[in-house]
């Protein structure tokens, strides 16, 4: 047996680096979020804590323009998380339970498409399908892409949590003389609860979050949260932006979290 | 599950095999609809005829590709020559999605390696912390990036504050900007195919080499890297194709003179210029790129696959 001479696996400055990444991952976050709580009416000068860029959200005089902006982008991120991970379900389970069949690379490479494709690419590319169809650009059309994009998303933890569950609990229960759609709503169903929720979850963030494609597909005058933000940083940047982006930011850090420990929950089965 | 075979937790099984047709058919609807659909369609207008405000009339031209790559006068009526302004738009595109793939490579690598040679208790925490900043808003990110690279942002106060710098680095609208704006925006998608490959790597290899008197950096190059070397090419391309049709980094963080492609498309469709034809020509040789380096990257996964038996 060799005698390590030295750690093999360590290596000098890797330790340093990692910290480095992890600073740059999270500084311009955290500098935004101490900014936000600035008393000042420049962005520039620090005067000391104050919630009144929070204040300005609700009741300034854009405080409207955001509430719409808010309620149109969360209806619509619970609409499209629910479509896309039901959607994403059902096809999981043919992926995963469906045995070997001749569409199954198909199905895959059709599932993964939004992902594979540039976003600014699928957003020209919807624009100019409901434009060819005739369809008028507004709140639907937003929704309508959203789902579609957000299949993948919800689809890859649905997809892991049942390959890790093996058959025999749905098989035990049909020599139990359960049927197929007992054993799949009353025993899979359940086990595959936490990747459900991680894949909602995280398709409720891809779609709250999106601004490329619905910037192309909303129609004139709707506007989400993102849209919402990106119109006014194009006029500068101003304390109230960041006060909404350090709220929309802790709801993403939040839903992420609870994702990550829903997950983690039942690995240890 | 089937033995040790299913190591890796692919457990596929038959249950529900004959209603996979009625399981699948939402998910073939809505994507056949939403998602292949409207590139087909865009292919289609990028071989009609512009009208004069966005739109287009519906008769067959190659105008949009005459235009991408040809100059033909003013008038159109001279010569043919090479139309270098598309080109060059491309081409920095390409340029500066490089460099942020290279940039995220040189941080992302170390890290990866690092989080991957931790106690295995602690790795999920890790990857955990690596992954919330990709989980916030992109334009978020990139405004809170702008907002901490202006000249009397907190960067340049911070540097000038220890003394490091005299007066402020002039760093938004500058190439390097959209650089590290693209950087920012994917560097955990480099950090995380490396990490699972190097989580999967034998060490004993590496205690093999050492005992055969390799330096660790002779083990780490001719060893290690070797070996993880799907996981590198996975996470450069994770970086370069979403940077490559990137956006928001170029428009906030570039100002107007570093366009970008995305830029370029996004002026035929909501911009001033309004020629949807060539926006649509523009996509589709993007998306012709793009395409082209998945294919030859899961080309090289399958030989990669196949040779590891």
């Amino acid at each position: 047996m060799a005698t390590a001479k030295f750690d093999i696996k360590s290596y000098a400055g890797f330790k340093p680096i990692t910290l480095l990444c992890l600073v740059i991952l999270y500084a311009p976050l955290v500098v935004v979020t101490i900014y936000s709580f600035n008393a000042s009416k420049s962005i520039t000068v620090w005067e000391g804590l104050s919630l009144r860029w929070y204040a300005d959200v609700f009741v300034g005089p854009e405080s409207e323009k955001f509430k719409l902006a808010a309620r149109n982008s969360f209806v619509i991120a619970i609409i499209a998380a629910t479509v896309s991970t039901s959607i994403a379900t059902l096809a999981a389970t043919a992926m995963v339970r469906g045995g070997r069949f001749r569409l199954r690379t198909l199905s895959f490479g059709l599932i993964s498409l939004p992902l594979m494709v540039p976003e600014i690419v699928t957003a020209v590319a919807t624009l100019i399908f409901f434009n060819a169809i005739g369809f008028d650009r507004g709140l639907l059309t937003i929704l309508l892409a959203h789902i579609a994009f957000c299949i993948p998303f919800a689809y890859l933890p649905i997809s892991a949590r049942m390959q890790g569950i093996e058959d025999s609990f749905e098989q035990a229960a049909m020599d139990l003389y359960a049927t197929k759609r007992q054993a799949f709503t009353r025993i899979l169903l359940p086990l595959m609860m936490p990747g459900i929720i991680s894949g909602f979850l995280l398709a409720f963030i891809v779609s709250l979050d999106d601004f490329i494609i619905t910037n192309f597909v909303k129609g004139a005058g709707v506007e989400t949260l993102p849209t919402a933000i990106f119109g006014s940083v194009k006029q500068g940047l101003k304390p109230n932006i960041m006060a909404i982006s350090t709220m929309l930011l802790s709801v993403s850090v939040v839903m992420v979290t609870i994702s990550y420990f829903v997950s983690k929950s039942d690995n240890t089965k | 599950m089937a033995g040790g075979a299913a190591s890796g937790g692919s457990a596929l099984t038959d249950t529900y095999a004959e209603s996979r047709n009625w399981l699948l058919m939402p998910a073939w609807v809505v994507l056949l609809i939403l998602s292949l659909a409207p590139v087909a369609m865009m292919l289609i207008y990028s071989f009609l005829t512009k009208e004069f405000r966005g739109g287009v009339i519906w008769e067959f031209s190659l105008a949009a590709y005459d235009q991408f790559f040809f100059d033909r006068g003013l008038f159109g009526d001279e010569p043919p020559v090479i139309e270098w302004t598309y080109i060059q738009i491309f081409w920095r595109s390409i340029w500066q999605a490089g460099a942020a793939t290279i940039l995220s490579l040189v941080i992302g690598f170390p890290t990866a390696y690092f989080i991957a040679t931790r106690p295995e208790k602690v790795r999920p925490m890790w990857v955990f912390l690596i992954t919330i900043p990709y989980w916030v808003n992109l334009l978020i990110r990139t405004v809170s990036m702008k907002f901490l690279l202006r000249d009397q942002g907190p960067l340049n106060d911070f540097l000038i504050g220890t003394g490091l710098i005299d007066s402020p680095i002039h760093i938004v609208n500058t190439n390097f900007a959209v650089q590290l704006g693209l950087f920012y925006s994917y560097l955990p998608f480099m950090v995380l195919p490396i990490y699972a490959a190097v989580e999967r790597y034998n060490f004993t290899l590496s205690e093999a080499a050492a005992d055969l008197y390799a330096t660790k950096w002779v083990t780490l190059r001719r060893i290690l890297l070797p070996a993880v070397k799907p996981g590198v090419i996975a996470g450069c391309i994770l970086v370069f194709v979403p940077s490559l049709g990137s956006f928001l980094a170029p428009d906030l963080l570039g100002g107007a003179k570093n366009f970008m492609i995305g830029s370029l498309i996004e002026e035929q469709f909501k911009g001033n210029a309004g020629n949807w034809p060539f926006g649509a020509a523009a996509s589709m040789i993007l998306l012709s790129m793009v395409l082209i380096l998945l294919m030859l990257f899961s080309r090289q996964q399958a030989k990669t696959q196949a040779s590891e038996g």
